[in-house]
């Protein structure tokens, strides 16, 4: 009896028959507002005036040419890492080294623009790029080769490899490829325009690669959704044994995967050092590798959603640093506002695959 | 060469991996991967850190490093064990944000330094030659890693709770059938890693290098996650691998006092390289982890009603 008189009703989550496609939306616009309510409280907390802080964080970046273009910049390489990153985790395979490809990608791409650095041709960016790709599929083919062959654990060894190929960087614009005119800065030489890819608006940085990180999103969406490629991926992260009865060969989907975001990551990190930046530096990266990893849930996994996540996440990034230099922020305020975000949105992602129910209240109602 | 201080800095280089996978190894037995050891050990970090310079007190110091560690944990085990989310994905969100609150905090703190916690001297026993520096010269949060991971092996093999937290592990159904609360055995099983993850951080930023620096961990929480996996979740063998790996980290340090001429990044690299070199050898033998891994990990405990 004492049940009936429970105050407030016991809410259980029960799950849903169907992922729910209405949640599957809400939930990051949620999560979003969630953490931008998280922002009033750290920044009042940080003693700034809260409202004046989200403006300068999420609105004014906005509110020049530069900025948006800046926006895209940005935007750029978390799209492009994050599209092969959730090609991976729809398959359930959890390739955390995207930083490490990255690296790799500015690596072997960057090594190339340095070799022909004096060859005065056409063809020299083509090259770079492509080296550069096939660096960050190099990168990820070792985990790949490594789960498959000897079932280490993925998310492990691309991770560990990741701070491999940062102090590979380190070592060479300290050592061989530093530029002998640079006053002994860790940097290499500037590539000469041939090596790099071409300004899309004038007096910005905006380059060829935010059109590349829209050609994968194109291409990524036409293979998750129309090919049986995307099919078998999906099946083997929804239903494993499903897949495996069905006679997907899953070593063949793992390496695709790794094969996929590691080159895309690669892409991102050549795409990077010859459009953005113009030579190799110690560090090429901010943490795109790891922001991607919320670009790509935020974006539900979906190549379509992977671009307005990597957009938002971008926007993260810009805004962090103008309110840095406006309001005096510390530049580390980013790092924790993406990591709210991301638990928000697990947390509001219960509902995609469960609903509140109180029907358990009721005696007899199921038996399991 | 004098081996004496070689052995006593790997103790010292071993210590924060021990301290972690200690707690990684109860959690995972209990069923649960927390891949977030590398945000629970930055927090503890800074909060000790902070602490050990707003009060001057070595062991408020640890207290509040560890429990920070549990307060982080107490995130990841509402949103995995209440709210069912994705292990995997909400392990790297807590390294995520541990990573980015622990360098907001920490900005404050960058360029100060602090006294090392002091070298307990065990009535007098360190003045032993030779054996009284190796065992009886060390600061509390050593003797502690020694303790807790003997602690830990008697509870899981020993004692009724721990065969309880391993059938968890092993079987969250069947653990639930027979009436014991899995979800109960389960946070604490989280909160203990983080703890443990809290003072393996407190040691980072209190003892091994008393200053703070972003991300000062780099990258041990993800060795004491794969020294788990290396020890095929056994206490002892875990014990090894800590030590083993403190004295790769330890060899850079002494390879250039050797007269070898190599790149100190190539140095840097040897405990990641051996990280992964270390993880193929040991998975590459299928049958040994399925034996020994606890079968329901990762896995979403749904209760049935």
């Amino acid at each position: 009896m004492s049940q009936s008189f429970r105050f407030f009703p016991k809410f259980v989550l029960e799950p849903r028959l169907e992922v729910s496609g209405q949640w599957m939306i809400l939930s990051p616009i949620i999560a979003i507002i969630l953490t931008l309510f998280s922002g009033i409280i750290i920044f009042s907390l940080l003693g700034k005036d809260p409202f004046l802080a989200l403006y300068t964080f999420f609105v004014q970046p906005l509110t020049t040419m530069f900025g948006i273009t800046e926006l895209l910049v940005k935007g750029t390489p978390l799209v492009l890492i994050g599209v092969g990153l959730a090609i991976g985790f729809k398959a359930n395979v959890w390739n955390i080294g995207a930083e490490g490809q990255f690296t790799m990608g500015a690596v072997f791409g960057g090594g190339t623009a340095l070799l022909c650095q004096h060859m005065e041709s056409i063809l020299v960016l083509p090259l770079v790029l492509v080296l550069g790709t096939l660096g960050g599929i190099l990168w990820g083919a070792i985990p790949a080769f490594l789960k498959t062959r000897f079932n280490a654990n993925e998310i492990l060894t691309s991770l560990m490899l990741s701070y491999v190929a940062v102090l590979w960087l380190s070592y060479l614009v300290h050592g061989p490829w530093r530029d002998p005119a640079g006053f002994n800065f860790p940097e290499s030489q500037l590539f000469s325009d041939y090596a790099m890819l071409p300004i899309l608006i004038e007096n910005s940085r905006l380059n060829l690669g935010a059109f590349f990180a829209i050609l994968v999103v194109l291409a990524a969406w036409i293979l998750m959704a129309r090919t049986i490629i995307g099919f078998q991926l999906r099946v083997v992260g929804l239903a494993p044994r499903a897949a495996h009865y069905a006679g997907f060969k899953q070593s063949g989907l793992i390496w695709l995967s790794f094969l996929i975001s590691g080159g895309l990551a690669g892409l991102a990190g050549i795409a990077e050092v010859s459009g953005t930046i113009g030579q190799l530096l110690p560090s090429v990266s901010p943490g795109y590798g790891f922001t991607a990893i919320i670009v790509a849930f935020l974006g539900r996994l979906h190549p379509v959603g992977v671009l307005f996540a990597g957009l938002i996440m971008a926007l993260s990034y810009i805004g962090g640093e103008n309110a840095q230099i406006e309001i005096g922020l510390p530049a580390a305020v980013t790092g924790l506002f993406q990591g709210i975000l991301l638990f928000f949105l697990l947390a509001c992602d219960v509902l995609v695959r469960y609903r509140f129910s109180h029907r358990s209240v009721l005696i007899g109602e199921r038996c399991e | 060469m004098d081996l004496l201080p070689v052995a006593l800095t790997i103790i010292t280089a071993s210590t924060p991996l021990l301290l972690a996978a200690t707690g990684e190894l109860v959690t995972e037995k209990a069923g649960v991967l927390n891949l977030g050891v590398e945000g629970m050990m930055l927090i503890g970090a800074i909060a000790a850190f902070a602490a050990a310079v707003s009060t001057g007190s070595g062991l408020i110091a640890i207290l509040v490093g560890a429990f920070s560690g549990v307060a982080v944990a107490a995130i990841f085990a509402v949103l995995t064990l209440t709210c069912l989310a994705n292990q995997v994905a909400t392990g790297l969100a807590l390294t995520i944000f541990g990573v980015g609150l622990s360098a907001l905090v920490g900005s404050n703190f960058v360029g100060i330094s602090l006294e090392p916690l002091p070298q307990l001297n065990i009535g007098g026993l360190s003045t032993i030659p030779i054996l009284g520096d190796l065992l009886f010269g060390h600061d509390v949060l050593v003797y502690l890693s020694f303790i807790m991971i003997l602690l830990v092996g008697y509870f899981l093999s020993k004692t009724r709770s721990g065969l309880i937290l391993r059938a968890v592990g092993e079987s969250h159904d069947s653990a639930h059938a027979l009436g014991y609360s899995v979800l109960t055995v389960r946070y604490l099983a989280v909160l203990f890693g983080g703890f443990m993850s809290g003072l393996a951080g407190s040691y980072l930023s209190l003892v091994y290098t008393p200053l703070w620096a972003e991300n000062m961990t780099a990258g041990r929480g993800w060795i004491a996650l794969a020294l788990v996996v290396f020890g095929t979740w056994r206490a002892g063998r875990i014990a090894f691998g800590a030590y083993l790996f403190g004295a790769i980290t330890i060899l850079q340090l002494h390879v250039q006092g050797w007269g070898i001429n190599i790149a100190s990044q190539f140095m840097t690299m040897l405990p990641y390289l051996a990280t992964v070199i270390v993880l193929v050898f040991i998975s590459s033998d299928k049958r040994k982890i399925r034996i020994n891994a606890p079968q329901s990990i990762g896995k979403v405990f749904y209760p049935p009603r």
